[in-house]
């Protein structure tokens, strides 16, 4: 199983702050997850090709397309805002 | 991570919370038993009414649990391993906040008052751009998620770059 986290602006668009996806083969890498949810819906398209998109797996932001195991926690979020 | 005076592992506090902080005892909790900190720097960051147009009634701040405090972990242990900090904590609110409330706290001591100057501002700048949190400004007429600003990203780049802050 893996599990889709969305934060602040996506996660109001999506209405949808988590779920959990099957792993499966066809989802292994992060750039198959993106499309396969992409092709949920119209806001989901438009939330995931905007430019501000930060990724994260497992707490850790990362810039390029990387390898997905089951167990593992994708989150998708724009630009922090802290401090 | 640099070895401290007196052999120790630096200090690393993290804490991610809805109520409000004491700044005074934040402070203390950084001071060991050995009386080796020469140099305590802070930073308290309030909630500023800041829309131009309209008074801010609320700023209500999302994070990720587990990410943000392994991210701000990351970024105290990277000022360790720069300068030679005896102790560094941040503790960051969460939640709706009223303007004029205090919001984040950054506090570093060392043996000198320029590693805790440059330690506590480090991680400050790193807080803003590279930790789990987000901002939303509610105002009488509705509420809209407060936009990274480009400036933020280019205070936390000089750490990386510039040779005026490298002391190593």
């Amino acid at each position: 199983m893996l599990t889709v986290r969305f934060f602040a602006q996506f996660r109001e668009a999506l209405d949808c702050d988590a779920l959990e996806v099957p792993w499966q083969a066809e989802l292994s890498d992060l750039d198959a997850l993106e499309a396969a949810l992409r092709a949920r819906g119209e806001n989901w398209r438009q939330v995931l090709d905007g430019d501000n998109l930060i990724r994260a797996l497992n707490h850790v932001v990362v810039d390029s397309n990387v390898v997905l195991n089951d167990g593992d926690e994708i989150a998708f979020f724009p630009p922090m805002t802290g401090g | 991570m640099q070895a401290t005076p007196h052999g120790a592992k630096p200090e690393l506090h993290v804490s991610i919370q809805q109520q409000d902080f004491d700044v005074g005892v934040l402070q203390q909790s950084l001071l060991g038993n050995a009386a080796a900190e020469g140099a305590v720097a802070t930073f308290t960051g309030y909630v500023r009414n800041q829309p131009p147009e309209q008074a801010l009634t609320a700023l209500e701040l999302e994070h990720y649990p587990g990410m943000t405090e392994a991210s701000i972990a990351a970024i105290i242990e990277r000022a360790m391993e720069r300068w030679p900090l005896l102790a560094a904590a941040v503790v960051h609110r969460v939640g709706k906040l009223r303007p004029g409330e205090q919001i984040v706290w950054v506090g570093v001591a060392a043996a000198h008052r320029e590693a805790a100057f440059d330690g506590c501002e480090c991680i400050m700048d790193y807080l803003k751009t590279g930790a789990p949190f987000w901002k939303k400004e509610h105002m009488a007429g509705g509420a809209r998620w407060v936009e990274a600003r480009a400036g933020d990203a280019d205070r936390a780049g000089r750490w990386a770059v510039t040779e005026r802050f490298g002391k190593q």
